[in-house]
């Protein structure tokens, strides 16, 4: 592959904070086009590796390159085509949102009505024009997170640095914020997404990296990194937990595999390797008379898929969080 | 998903949002000049936003010049009158000079609200954030002067130098506190929280501008105090303003400050901006 269809390229990447070493040797290879999601827990070291991406920090070992340009040597040419948004790099929260806008469009070159003019466009397809003349401090969260990436489509950027943008919405908001993604991509927009979520990965992601501890453990699609965890899985729920040994026993004899008692005392789940058989297991629970109320079949999720690949629950987070020192 | 409530909103936030980025045909990208006059327009606004941050700069020069001129004044020069005449430049000069702080203060908030990280990964030049904020103190300066000359004149100073020598004072006030500024910001680049910040630059700020000629004549002092004074930057900067002021210009005092503001910009200025360059 010519490294001109790479829109990130990475090896060998070091950053270290004292004793800490935050990012510790990733190796990326990001192709234009599409969403690639960075998923792993707080402190794992995604947004110390953005901001080197981004030109904001200077790497203290191996090399970047984004968009075919180095991010220490040339990194005007990285600014210039790279926009960047998330927590760490927000709006000024004393000004409006129309004063916002038309600060980084003065900023990116407009002139003076042009970059009022942009800015207005900007507000109004983000659905903000009711609130252009209000302080954005004074706006909801996912009014928040809109005119945040707003102010980073002021120009068009090639690729777009997108730091955890939904953690903390409601369901609506994030929805919004999803379809903005989608529509970013559709527009020709490369953009590496961070993520806590795993289903926001699995949702917009076409590639996901998987971080912790400041290195890649895991990379692939979202179907690779669950297959390589297993094929899938059934979950059951009885419709009278009295029930639940029998039939846990029943459908583990018949899947060949251990069932799972999970903490729901009608539920119980098995590992299946062959998808086509379950049909007939349940059919044989049926036959005994016992009621079965739901049950599923699916691949395992993302949040299994980094359990089995870090020996911890994505939510449980570090101690001590030095991704970002103040 | 239950996504089916929300379909409509977002379909059509979508399909806008499509239309807006097809509408970013790129501008010529701005120059260092526009750029940092921007960040200062940027400055101008946050004032008008947060009004409440001019009440320092307006506020305790009046306090200073009432406080000093009716409690100190008797005792150091005889009379409330005689001490007006000497204090008041005194009092101009720490007012501004105690303002400075604040451009260490904006930047770090600015840090600790993650503004700072959107501005540095602009294709802007780097140091117009810098600059920009600069000149949004001018307006503090300015505004933090007229407010003391005006209380002083209405409490009877008069200014021998005439309107030329104030205004050159505060201009040369203006010169130092600009190249003094660049030390506040590398105060805002290093330390933690605003908090920091503010104790930072009180501890600094407090003995320079206290143990000088800005409020009484250093020949009361004992011996070894007067050796700082007389180095104090703080005094020369008084003294050149005071014989601006007081008509009696002393070009030698003059001269010192700006060699002084040029060294001190010289030494604090690269420190800054490479501390902003490589801001963690």
């Amino acid at each position: 592959m010519s490294g001109m269809d790479l829109a990130i390229e990475t090896h060998g990447l070091v950053k270290t904070f004292g004793d800490n070493r935050a990012v510790d040797g990733v190796d990326l290879a990001i192709r234009a086009g599409g969403v690639y999601g960075v998923l792993g827990p707080n402190g794992a070291g995604k947004t110390t590796t953005i901001k080197m991406l981004a030109t904001l920090l200077e790497p203290d070992g191996g090399t970047a390159t984004v968009l075919g340009y180095d991010v220490v040597r040339e990194a005007a040419e990285v600014r210039a085509r790279v926009a960047m948004t998330g927590q760490f790099a927000s709006l000024d929260e004393d000004l409006t949102g129309l004063e916002n806008l038309t600060l980084l469009a003065r900023l990116y070159g407009y002139a003076r009505n042009a970059a009022r003019d942009r800015a207005m466009q900007l507000l109004e397809a983000f659905d903000l024009a009711e609130s252009a003349k209000k302080q954005v401090k004074a706006y909801s969260g996912g009014m928040r997170r809109r005119i945040d990436i707003a102010g980073s489509i002021v120009v068009r950027p090639d690729l777009m640095f997108l730091d955890e943008p939904t953690t903390g919405l409601d369901p609506r908001s994030r929805n919004q914020v999803w379809e903005i993604v989608r529509g970013l991509v559709g527009a020709g927009t490369t953009i590496l997404l961070t993520t806590q979520y795993l289903e926001e990965a699995d949702q917009l992601a076409d590639r996901i990296a998987v971080i912790d501890h400041g290195r890649v453990i895991a990379e692939g699609t979202s179907g690779e990194l669950k297959a390589s965890v297993g094929s899938g899985a059934v979950h059951v729920r009885v419709a009278d937990p009295a029930d639940r040994e029998e039939v846990a026993r029943l459908l583990g004899e018949s899947l060949a595999t251990e069932p799972v008692l999970e903490s729901d005392p009608a539920a119980v789940s098995l590992r299946v390797d062959d998808p086509t058989a379950v049909a007939g297991a349940l059919h044989r629970v049926g036959e005994r008379g016992l009621s079965i109320s739901e049950y599923s079949l699916g691949q395992p999720s993302l949040d299994e898929v980094f359990l089995a690949l870090t020996g911890r629950p994505a939510d449980e987070t570090e101690t001590q969080d030095q991704e970002v020192p103040a | 998903m239950t996504t089916e409530a929300t379909r409509e909103p977002t379909r059509a936030l979508d399909a806008n949002v499509i239309a807006a980025l097809g509408a970013a045909d790129r501008p010529p990208s701005a120059g260092a000049l526009s750029s940092s006059f921007t960040f200062g327009w940027r400055a101008l606004l946050k004032i008008k936003h947060v009004p409440e941050q001019l009440f320092d700069v307006t506020m305790f020069p009046i306090l200073f010049t009432l406080m000093f001129t009716y409690v100190f004044g008797g005792a150091i020069s005889g009379s409330t009158g005689d001490y007006l005449q000497y204090a008041l430049p005194g009092i101009l000069t720490q007012t501004v000079v105690f303002i400075t702080m604040y451009t260490g203060l904006t930047i770090n908030t600015d840090i600790d609200k993650g503004v700072f990280d959107r501005f540095r990964s602009l294709p802007v030049w780097r140091a117009s954030l810098l600059v920009g904020a600069l000149l949004g103190d001018t307006l503090r300066y300015c505004l933090a002067s007229f407010m003391v000359l005006v209380v002083g004149v209405l409490i009877g100073y008069r200014a021998p130098g005439g309107f030329v020598g104030v205004l050159l004072a505060v201009l040369l006030l203006l010169v130092f506190c600009f190249s003094l500024s660049w030390l506040w910001l590398i105060v805002g680049l290093k330390v933690r929280s605003p908090n920091a910040v503010m104790g930072t630059s009180m501890m600094v700020l407090f003995p320079l501008t206290f143990i000088s000629s800005v409020f009484a004549p250093p020949e009361t002092m004992p011996d070894w105090l007067q050796a700082f004074v007389d180095v104090n930057p703080v005094t020369l900067l008084c003294e050149a303003a005071r014989g601006l002021m007081n008509d009696a210009p002393d070009s030698g005092d003059i001269l010192i400050v700006l060699v002084l503001s040029a060294a001190i910009t010289a030494v604090f200025a690269p420190i800054a901006l490479r501390l902003y360059n490589t801001k963690s």
